[in-house]
């Protein structure tokens, strides 16, 4: 069966070139980069190596970039970082309504501690207004966290502008970035961000490798205390091979982002129109706002995300929906939610999201199956009358 | 995949599919949580379900035991009809992963409104 995968922002293949990468690690390079041998030293350099890679893809200096164990420990150690170093001075959070789980639920275990958190909603095409931003501040606001791009709608938010009034403000700017990096000019100088978090495996790298961008002279308390590694910002023998991985992932993508972008662009919005004209009854979520190039999230009326899921996987393509039916929680996503969609709205959501390694061939054959596989459940559909 | 190769073909191919314009019962029942709905008609002759038809706008696991469930009903004694149980549906579909569970009440629920129409009386 033709298998396609449209799942891009959940993870992306990894490219061969970066198991190549890895492979000399987990084969030959074994060194810990701690020891003073030359086994050691070896595998330090290649660390290196990989730090300036992940620096210059988002134009950060090597001493800055601190490797984690993926985006969501690079959250935590953000938020929790900051909220530890700066209690003295306030505990206050601001943040949006439409971010990832791991700062969501990373700014909720905080609550429970004591700090209080401001949650900025956003417009009903998924972004937030950066004035609002600025009306949150307080005396004892310590931190700003707001997502560069959601991982579901796409949506772009306005990362430089909150740059600007947290620098006014002089109160510490962190942005996940896990969406983002590699499928925009991330450039952490020009949005002023403080903190910027990074995932490897959604660029193309192996799971369990990220960084936390930390600006010099940033005052962040260690999750993780032991050997002093990491210039003592996160103790704990590197995971060598999901760094170099991750350094080779990221010197793909900057080399070829432009020109992967621009033609993911052009299949996402091939893709958009085709549904758009061949599926009555689909709105795209975000459509009027900046989006990233990869992503696109429609609601289906009449038919129900999850069984648009199954019944697309069992066709060969893969793609995830914002369906309580598919959450397990059973609640619909916070992220649609947010924008204003109703559980019944959210009830029929899909989210399709491309990579640098998806082809022409892939899109049109969504574009041939999902029409059809639509059909089918809306004639299901007790409230579904054909026109 | 985490459903049974059962489950999915009742999904795929569901039986029993419509609507029955001179049903005896028709009833519509909506899963508070996450916003599945399932109409289902029957027609009954003496203490016996004649004919059974639904339709359903839900996930997988919802199509196919609103599916299993109706026709099961087909040719079954109102008074049997009464005692199915969500239990029963997702055992005879190969089980249901736990968070799936609440989608076979749909069909009972279903079930269950559209026999109060023929109490005893």
């Amino acid at each position: 069966m033709r298998r396609v995968y449209l799942d891009s922002n959940a993870t992306t293949p990894v490219r061969p070139e970066v198991v190549a990468a890895m492979m000399s690690v987990l084969t030959e390079h074994f060194g810990n980069p701690s020891s003073i041998h030359w086994f050691g030293q070896h595998a330090k350099s290649m660390i290196d190596d990989a730090r300036q890679h992940v620096a210059r893809l988002i134009n950060a200096e090597v001493s800055e970039i601190v490797f984690t164990s993926g985006g969501t420990e690079a959250d935590n150690f953000a938020i929790r970082g900051i909220a530890e170093s700066q209690k003295a001075k306030g505990r206050h959070i601001i943040t949006s309504k439409i971010e990832h789980h791991a700062v969501l639920h990373t700014c909720q275990d905080l609550e429970k501690q004591g700090y209080e958190v401001t949650w900025i909603p956003v417009s009903r095409d998924g972004v937030v207004d950066a004035s609002s931003v600025r009306r949150a501040l307080r005396p004892d606001t310590i931190l700003i966290t707001i997502m560069h791009a959601n991982n579901e709608i796409g949506t772009v938010q306005p990362i430089e502008e909150i740059g600007r009034i947290a620098e006014e403000a002089d109160v510490y700017f962190h942005s996940d970035g896990v969406q983002s990096t590699g499928k925009i000019q991330v450039d952490v100088r020009k949005l002023k961000v403080d903190l910027y978090s990074i995932s490897s495996h959604k660029i193309h790298g192996p799971k369990g490798a990220g960084a936390l961008f930390v600006r010099k002279g940033t005052i962040l308390k260690p999750l993780l205390t032991g050997g002093g590694h990491e210039r003592n910002r996160r103790s704990g023998t590197e995971n060598v091979a999901g760094i170099i991985g991750f350094g080779q992932a990221a010197k793909m993508a900057r080399e070829s982002l432009t020109s992967d972008m621009a033609r993911v662009a052009e299949l996402r919005d091939l893709l958009e129109t085709a549904l758009k004209s061949r599926i009555e009854f689909i709105q795209v979520n975000g459509e009027n706002a900046p989006r990233l190039p990869n992503t696109t999230n429609i609601m289906v009326d009449y038919a129900e995300g999850e069984g648009l899921v199954i019944s697309l996987d069992l066709k060969g393509v893969a793609v995830s929906t914002g369906s309580a039916c598919s959450s397990g929680s059973m609640e619909p996503s916070h992220v649609l939610t947010a924008i204003g969609k109703t559980p019944d709205e959210a009830h029929g959501s899909l989210r399709l999201s491309l990579s640098a390694l998806t082809t022409r061939e892939d899109v049109e054959y969504v574009i041939e199956v999902l029409p059809g596989i639509v059909e089918r459940l809306r004639d299901l559909s007790p409230y579904y009358k054909k026109v | 995949m985490a459903y049974s190769e059962k489950l999915l073909d009742y999904f795929q191919n569901p039986r029993c599919v419509g609507e029955i314009p001179e049903a005896d019962a028709v009833a519509e029942v909506s899963n508070p949580v996450c916003g599945d709905v399932m109409k289902l008609w029957v027609k009954v002759d003496g203490g016996h379900i004649q004919d059974a038809k639904f339709k359903a706008q839900g996930c997988s696991a919802a199509i196919a035991t609103s599916s299993f469930a109706t026709e099961m009903l087909v040719g079954m004694e109102i008074e049997r009809a009464r005692l199915i149980t969500k239990e029963e549906i997702a055992e005879a579909l190969g089980g249901l992963p736990a968070s799936k569970i609440h989608c076979s009440v749909l069909a009972t629920d279903a079930i269950k409104q559209v026999l109060r129409e023929f109490q005893p009386r």
